[in-house]
C-alpha cells in the first residue's frame, strides 16, 4: 500500500504508537494515509480501535518480518 | 465537530507504578479524541509537586509529613518491590530498555495532548501546602463539585 506519510514507532509500546500517530495525523491533509511501522503486537487491534474513535479511516495492517505497517487516511 | 467525550481520573496514589498506568491511559484516551481531566488527590499530590526546590509548608505536623513526603514526579516509589529505592531503579532500568517514558515525560505528552489538570485544595490544605509547592503544568485548584461536575458528563470514570 502506498503512503503519503510514514511514522517508525519500532520499539515503542503502547500507548506511544497511537500517541505518535495521533500527533502526526494531526499535521496531515484530508484524505492522506499515513503508514505507521510497529514491533508491538497490540497494535493490530489498537490502531482499527483508535481510527474508530477519531473517525479516521483504518485500512489495514501488513504483517512483514514481525513488523506491522499499518494504514489509515486521515478523514 | 460534535462536543468529544469526557473522561475523568481520580489520581489517589503516588506510587510510580500505579501513576504510570494512570498516564498510560489518559494519554491514550487523549490521543483517541477524549477530553481527559486528572483529579490529583491525596498521596496523588505527589505526582505534581516540584522536583526542584524545598517545599514549605506549615506547622511542626505538617513539616514532619512534607519531609517524609516529598514527593515529585522523579521521587515516586513503587507500590512492590521498591526495596529502598533500589526496586525502582531496576524497574527504570526496564522501562528504559523498552523505550517507555518515566513519569515526568508521561506529564510532558499528557500537557501536549491536552490533559487538564487540577489539585484537591481540601488536601493542600490538609497538609499545609501552598500552590507554589507544584509544577506550572497545574490547571487548576478545586473541590470535590468541580470533579463532580466533570465526572458526571464523562463516559470514564477512574479512580487510581
Amino acid at each position: 500500500m502506498k503512503a503519503d506519510v510514514s511514522i517508525d514507532c519500532v520499539g515503542l509500546y503502547c500507548p506511544m504508537p497511537i500517541v505518535n500517530t495521533a500527533k502526526k495525523i494531526r499535521d496531515m491533509q484530508s484524505g492522506q494515509v499515513l503508514e505507521v511501522i510497529a514491533d508491538d503486537e497490540g497494535v493490530k487491534q489498537d490502531m482499527p480501535n483508535w481510527a474508530k474513535m477519531t473517525r479516521n479511516e483504518f485500512l489495514g495492517i501488513e504483517e512483514e518480518n514481525g513488523r506491522y505497517h499499518v494504514f489509515v487516511r486521515k478523514s | 465537530m460534535a462536543e468529544k467525550d469526557k473522561m475523568t481520573i481520580i489520581m489517589f496514589s503516588g506510587e510510580m507504578d500505579k501513576v504510570l498506568a494512570a498516564f498510560n491511559i489518559a494519554i491514550g484516551a487523549a490521543a483517541s479524541g477524549m477530553d481527559v481531566t486528572i483529579f490529583f488527590t491525596y498521596w496523588g499530590l505527589n505526582v505534581i509537586k516540584r522536583n526542584e526546590g524545598s517545599i514549605k509548608s506549615k506547622g511542626v505536623m505538617c513539616k514532619m509529613l512534607n519531609f517524609m513526603n516529598r514527593g515529585g514526579a522523579k521521587r515516586l516509589p513503587l507500590s512492590k518491590f521498591h526495596m529502598f529505592g533500589m526496586g525502582k531503579k531496576m524497574m527504570q532500568k526496564l522501562m528504559r530498555d523498552i523505550n517507555f517514558p518515566q513519569v515526568d515525560e508521561l506529564i510532558q505528552t499528557a500537557k501536549e495532548l491536552g490533559v487538564k489538570f487540577i489539585v484537591c485544595t481540601t488536601t493542600i490544605g490538609m497538609m499545609g501546602l501552598t500552590k507554589e509547592a507544584f509544577i506550572p503544568e497545574v490547571d487548576s485548584f478545586a473541590g470535590v463539585a468541580t470533579y463532580i461536575a466533570v465526572a458526571r458528563e464523562s463516559k470514564i470514570s477512574l479512580f487510581i
